[in-house]
């Protein structure tokens, strides 16, 4: 899937993965998508969290060897 | 869609209880939320220009567990049951719980205190530290960050009795 930016948040713990999210997003445009990758397990629920308050789209997850993969559109 | 707003007390001192407020409301403000936060007694301590003086204490909390951040695997699984007496007594045992537990903040890729507090700023968090608690505990606006707000309960009411969440912490 094609994306307008991407988030390294691998290593970060709660709250980090959301709050950096959200500033990766306010840099993006309505409509463009950004890739987010975390080791945070508790991100997983979390970002579906995140997406259902802000009205982001959270397109899909992935998980790879414990990493996990966000892509987000910004509403 | 109106905007929500979360109001908080944080009446906690240490560094461990440093966390949920500043969690909380940086997490809210990303959410989009109006965030206010009252601090008040040892809560005041949160608002120091200086917050390298947040410690933690494991002394009669038996919740705490005493893990060392470093090391194996297993070594880092032991759990040091320490007596309250001989916690009491070795001078400087404080100082060593806190840096371990700095330690074991880092290496979990959790942020500092100053870091979250820097990050509730940048969201607009707004910060009020109760005036009188100042007075009674003898100190002064210049040992706090600069941007706050002073006030007492009704100042908070204000706020908070038009909120969506509101938490004593």
């Amino acid at each position: 899937m094609n994306y307008d930016k991407e988030l390294d948040a691998r290593g970060l713990n709660c709250p980090l993965p959301i709050l950096r999210t959200k500033k990766s997003l306010s840099e993006l445009a309505s409509g463009q998508i950004l890739k987010i990758n975390s080791t945070d397990p508790g991100s997983v629920k979390d970002m579906q969290a995140f997406a259902k308050q802000t009205g982001n789209e959270l397109l899909s997850t992935a998980e790879n060897n414990g990493e996990f993969i966000f892509m987000m559109r910004k509403h | 869609m109106e905007t929500k707003k979360m109001a908080l007390i944080a009446t906690k001192g240490t560094l461990d209880w440093a966390y949920p407020p500043f969690i909380l409301a940086s997490t809210a403000a990303a959410l989009g939320y109006e965030v206010q936060i009252f601090f008040t007694f040892y809560g005041l301590q949160l608002l120091k220009k200086d917050l390298s003086g947040l410690k933690v204490s494991p002394l009669g909390n038996p919740g705490m567990p005493m893990k060392m951040p470093f090391g194996p695997k297993w070594f880092k699984g032991l759990n040091w049951n320490i007596p309250n007496a001989v916690q009491s007594l070795v001078p400087g045992y404080e100082n060593l719980a806190t840096s371990l537990m700095k330690q074991t903040i880092a290496n979990n890729g959790v942020a500092s205190i100053p870091e979250l507090r820097e990050l509730c700023v940048e969201a607009d968090v707004k910060m009020i530290g109760c005036q009188m608690t100042v007075e009674l505990f003898g100190f002064d606006h210049r040992e706090f960050m600069d941007g706050i707000e002073y006030g007492g309960a009704a100042t908070f009411f204000e706020f908070a009795g038009e909120t969506d969440i509101c938490l004593f912490i």
